[in-house]
């Protein structure tokens, strides 16, 4: 049969800027639950080695470079950016990269941007870079991590992509009109 | 009138606004209230209930009587309080409750009618007959009262809501609040300054006066200017705190656009919700009122008001000024008025011993016993120590005393307490966990004591967080002992004493609630109104209770208040629902099949949160029914291509998989061969069926479980509680994969040619199998299941490809004579064949009720099963699942009762109720699911079926509820 043609949550939907900060769609990347049985840490890890990871504590996020191993539950994390390694019997692999739509948020207005919509304190010293935490986004739920000083990235199940994307983007809109009003 | 070299409004700037049609100009940083003084207005608004002129009363957000409607765009606002809308360019007001004008107002004969209209008037007078209340009195009633009105028009003005975090919140600006600010904000902590006026300072912006010997004003500038320098410090300006909730959480208003004209994206108000570590509550004191008849004329206002348009808008609201207070504060309103040149008529102390050495005349023991003037104030009578006196004034400034604002030190149950020595009511020590009062709200009047109220507070919130003060002098600043002498009401004097402004409540109105026993505060504040007017009794609250207490021979503290709730101020719900409005209630979920659906003209249902087509018109067809017979027929005789992507996907790993679904299921699923599906029964705790659906084994620890589109997440929770409450340890994992995979659903007799056209060598699955399948590289699974009763397939691939397959899908079946088919078909086709869905399972079905209880296995238990076999769960008595055919071509309908024929149509009557139906083109009739009392033994009866709703009483056939293929020989075909 023909190729199938693939397409991303927000496939052409353009970045949004305003005051320097600019909301986008990630391109799409390689995403897998990884999920270790009861007393198999040190198997999962060992796995995790050659990809120089680690399994992450609550919160936090295991990195090497743009692959990445972000907590998302208890006993779960999401490996982002490679495919996974053989796990065997040491933990649950679920190929999660079609599930989720990944939104960048970055420049100065991120952190009030995302106040709007996320009922997290992010101020820097409880929500520093390479945090990672499991909330909602207005009414949805999601995963928020904080890659740099200004950027955020939001996954969202993928089905509820232009609901996201329509909400950050009026949250940045409106943060962005009450800097207009400030300058 | 403008007081030349006086104020801190902008003269350079002029403001033009509109005012009842009349344009006035004022300047900026005017409120419309000081700029309507200024321009000589003095009557802006009629009360609420018997219409009578008013005028400002008060200079901050307790305004009760200067509500105006303010309009812009779209939007009408109402009850705007004159002394809190900021003035700009443009600005609109127009007063309301009136009719035609407000100086010829018609419902103002309602004033005249007062006698009449006493409290619990209409509790006494609108009790016969009972049916006009609803009908006439209530209507009639509401019309004449009530204040401002809305547009009618949608609000679609952007609102925004917001969260904040600080290490301390600090309530308030005035001298307490910036102290405290500047107190935490020197020691590193995160602090938050929120004040509800447009300009930082509180009462040193009225009040004048010298802080370290400068001008208190020199000193507010610094220390805003060091806050605003500091990284660490968020101020909040035109931010009403509006409710303390658990926590050390609050609710807060902003006003982000009201003061302006509007900007695009530019939100009128944010609600904040502030979470902080700890609180200083610094928010000040209210000046009371005092009682005495018609003491609610136009040109009567507080004293600290009128302090605060001379000194800070340089207005003086009269050009002969009379002041009556029970305090000395009001001495410094008057002095401040003999400085700025305004003539000071008379000052009326009620104490006999006050000081009577003034620049003016003083009248110690002084009472007024009349006021004139209907729209404006023009003289009073007083009888004084020495005697009476008429007194030609235009303003009258009064002071009953100050009473600190308690509000959010009760809103999680705190009662404040009374303090004999400032007549006034205190917060109760840690009323609010992690927030302490300071300054005039905890009593503590003079500015001196404000500061140092405020710096301890903070030192107190820094102590709380691990973090300490470096000592600091305060600032000097005037340390005045407040004096004041109750004064509550004016005895022996005739006329109406008005104590609720806002409500129309006199001092008579809580005697005569006292005398008919209402005699607590609550119920006193029900029977008059008192206190709930849009002020809540800012104003008032304390003085009917002392009028109470007097009434009642009972103390203040034995009286009580009544309870302060949030929130402080009005809030408009806009604010609250911010973004909520239309699509914004709920996340929209969108099918990968989205886009190919509405090209073919499918109207869209909403299915949970999902958006799914209805059916799929042809050019020709002109009703929904036309399209879902010809899609039903089109699926019973080729092929039909729909997508299921909604439905729950749960992948199950681990090698207690299998053992979890056995504790999940009502049925075993251990047993089940890899490579096969199965359909499964789940039940609550309580043995009711909580969903159903298909589970496959892909691999020998390695299960998926389908679940209801409805039931997706319920499902997800159930089984995170299941697996943490009961089973921990188990080696057993499951993650959501509804969004990982776009399903389709391929049924007919031509399915299997379908998929022989799109798969090279296709495996040939039997009925319940499933098998990994590669589609062009991609992998794919494929199932072999049905929900139509036909030849059926699912066939699942990665998301990112959903809508290429859906499209392929869809012409490679109509190239094959079918086509894609909507709800509104497959709804049809799974009645059909007696199906159910949550329209049956709706949560107070048990799996006996719809014939399943085979279904609960006897070998082994499962999460509900005890209670499912209790008594009163299963048996005769229990409606049952039937199928329903009408003897007649009438429609039937879901939600109809069902009554056996001859019996009255009554509830006691009732045999059971129809939650399915659907016009079966198969059949050529239409077709119901019901239960049915004992409903298996009764297949072959008639039944009467009554739709009270949509007027339908018809007899129907009672019948097995599986009306097509009943053996399942075209499923397995």
């Amino acid at each position: 049969m023909p190729e199938l043609i693939a397409k991303s949550a927000l496939a052409g939907h353009a970045p949004l800027t305003r005051a320097a900060t600019t909301l986008a769609e990630a391109p799409m990347t390689d995403i897998t639950a990884i999920a270790p049985f009861p007393g198999q840490t040190k198997a999962v890890n060992a796995a995790l080695k050659p990809l120089g990871l680690s399994f992450p504590a609550p919160n936090g996020q295991s990195s090497n470079g743009p692959v990445r191993l972000l907590w998302t539950g208890r006993e779960q994390a999401f490996l982002i950016g490679a495919p996974a390694p053989e796990m065997g019997a040491a933990a649950a692999v679920t190929g999660q990269s079609d599930g989720w739509a990944i939104l960048t948020l970055s420049g100065p207005l991120a952190r009030d941007t995302l106040a709007r919509l996320v009922p997290l304190d992010l101020r820097e010293t409880a929500f520093p870079v390479g945090m990672t935490a499991r909330s909602g986004l207005n009414h949805m739920a999601m995963v928020l991590t904080r890659s740099d000083a200004a950027t955020y990235e939001i996954m969202v199940f993928r089905s509820m992509a232009r609901t996201a994307w329509h909400e950050l983007a009026e949250a940045l809109e409106t943060v962005a009109a009450r800097f207009d009003q400030m300058a | 009138m403008r007081i030349e070299g006086r104020g801190q409004i902008d003269r350079t700037k002029p403001v033009r606004f509109r005012f009842d049609g009349r344009e006035m100009t004022g300047f900026k940083g005017d409120t419309l209230a000081s700029a309507l003084l200024a321009n000589g207005v003095k009557l802006v608004g009629r009360s609420f209930k018997y219409h009578r002129p008013r005028g400002i009363l008060t200079a901050g957000s307790e305004e009760p009587n200067a509500m105006v409607e303010v309009l812009q765009g779209n939007q009408q606002t109402p009850n705007v309080r004159a002394t809190v809308q900021e003035l700009y360019d443009g600005l609109r007001a127009q007063s309301q409750n009136r009719f035609p004008s407000l100086r010829f107002d018609m419902l103002s004969v309602n004033d005249l009618a007062s006698p009449f209209l006493s409290a619990g008037f209409y509790y006494k007078t609108f009790m016969w007959p009972r049916a006009l209340w609803e009908k006439l009195y209530e209507p009639l009633i509401r019309r004449a009262a009530g204040l401002g009105s809305l547009s009618g028009r949608h609000d679609e003005d952007p609102y925004e809501k917001a969260w904040a975090f600080c290490d301390v919140l600090v309530i308030g600006a005035g001298p307490a609040g910036l102290m405290a600010a500047l107190t935490a904000a020197r020691a590193g902590a995160d602090v938050i300054l929120a004040d509800e006026d447009a300009r930082m300072g509180g009462r040193l912006l009225s009040d004048g006066g010298e802080i370290d010997g400068k001008p208190a004003l020199v000193w507010v500038d610094a220390a805003l200017a060091e806050l605003a320098a500091l990284p660490n410090v968020r101020l909040m300006t035109r931010t009403s705190v509006t409710g303390a909730y658990d926590d050390g959480t609050f609710g807060a208003l902003e006003r982000v656009s009201l003061h302006r004209s509007p900007a695009p994206h530019l939100p009128r108000e944010c609600f904040w919700r502030i979470v902080a570590g700890q609180t200083v509550l610094a928010a000040g004191a209210l000046e009371r009122p005092i009682a005495f008849p018609d003491n609610d004329r136009p040109g009567i206002m507080m004293a600290g008001a009128l302090r605060a348009y001379l000194n800070r808008y340089g207005v003086a609201p009269g050009q002969r000024v009379t002041l009556i207070a029970n305090n000395d504060s009001a001495r410094a309103t008057a002095r401040d008025l003999i400085a700025a040149g305004v003539k000071v008529a008379a000052i009326l102390d009620t104490r006999p011993n006050a000081s009577a050495v003034e620049d003016c005349p003083v009248y110690l023991s002084a009472t007024i016993t009349a006021t004139r003037g209907r729209h404006g104030l023009k003289s009073i009578h007083v009888a004084h120590a020495g005697g009476t006196a008429e007194i030609e004034t235009d303003c009258l400034a009064m002071s009953g005393g100050w009473n600190p604002t308690v509000h959010l030190t009760c809103h999680m149950n705190g009662r404040p307490q009374w303090r004999e020595d400032i007549a006034a009511f205190v917060p109760a020590p840690n009323a609010v966990p992690r927030l302490t009062p300071a300054g005039a709200c905890n009593g503590a009047f003079s500015t001196a004591a404000a500061l140092r109220e405020g710096a301890d507070a903070a030192r107190t919130a820094l102590a709380a967080l691990g973090k300490s003060a470096p000592d600091a002098p305060l600032p000097l600043a005037e340390d005045t002992p407040y004096a004041i002498t109750p004064f509550w009401e004016t005895e022996g004097a005739k006329g109406r004493q008005w104590l609720d402004f806002a409500n129309d409540v006199t001092t008579k109105d809580v005697r005569l609630s006292a005398q008919e026993n209402f005699a607590s505060v609550e119920h006193m504040k029900r029977y008059t109104t008192q206190g709930m007017a849009p002020d809540q009794g800012k104003n008032s609250n304390v003085g009917a209770l002392a009028v109470l207490a007097d009434a009642t021979g009972r103390g203040i503290p034995q009286t009580g208040t009544t309870t302060y709730r949030p929130p402080y101020t009005p809030v408009s719900i806009a604010a609250m629902g911010a973004g909520g409005r239309g699509a914004g209630f709920a996340p929209q979920r969108f099918l990968t099949s989205d886009q190919a659906s509405r090209d073919r003209g499918a109207p869209m249902i909403e299915a949970g949160l999902w958006y799914r087509p209805s059916y799929f018109p042809k050019p020709d067809e002109t009703t929904w029914r036309e399209a879902c017979d010809r899609e039903v027929n089109m699926v019973r005789a080729s092929v039909g291509v729909a997508d299921v992507s909604t439905l729950g996907k749960i992948d199950i790993q681990g090698r207690d998989a299998a053992r979890f679904l056995d504790l999940v299921y009502t049925n075993t699923f251990s047993t089940l061969p890899v490579g096969r599906v199965r359909y499964g029964l789940m039940l609550r705790e309580d043995g009711h069926v909580l969903d159903d659906g298909t589970t496959a084994r892909l691999g020998e620890n390695h299960y998926l479980m389908t679940t209801t589109t409805a039931a997706a997440g319920l499902v997800m929770r159930h089984l995170d509680f299941v697996h943490q409450a009961f089973c921990a340890d188990w080696d057993v994992r499951f993650i959501s994969v509804t969004e990982t995979w776009a399903q389709f659903a391929i049924a007919g007799p031509k399915a299997r040619a379908l998929l022989d056209s799109l798969i090279d060598n296709a495996p040939d699955l039997p009925f319940m199998g499933v098998a990994p399948v590669s589609l062009g590289g991609i992998n794919a699974r494929l199932f072999r299941i049905s929900f139509s009763g036909e030849q059926g397939y699912e066939l699942a691939v990665p998301t990112r490809y959903g809508e290429a397959l859906f499209r392929d899908l869809v012409a490679r079946a109509e190239t094959m004579g079918g086509g894609p088919y909507g709800m509104e078909a497959l709804n049809v086709l799974r009645i059909e064949k007696g199906f159910i869905t949550h329209a049956e399972i709706h949560g107070r079905t048990t799996a006996f009720d719809i014939g399943m209880e085979k279904m609960v296995s006897p070998k082994k238990d499962c999460i509900g099963k005890a209670a499912a076999a209790r008594p009163g769960m299963h048996g005769a008595e229990r409606e049952q699942l039937v199928g329903l055919k009408p003897l007649s071509d009438a429609a039937i309908t879901a939600g109809a009762h069902l009554f056996t024929p001859g019996d009255a149509i009554k509830r006691e009557n009732d045999q059971g109720y129809v939650t399915s139906v659907g016009y079966s083109p198969t059949l050529g009739a239409w077709l119901g699911l019901a239960f049915l009392k004992n409903g298996r033994a009764r297949h072959g009866e008639r039944i009467r079926l009554v739709d009270h709703l949509r007027g339908i009483d018809l007899l129907c056939e009672v019948c097995d509820p599986v009306f097509h293929d009943k053996e399942g020989t075209k499923l397995r075909a």
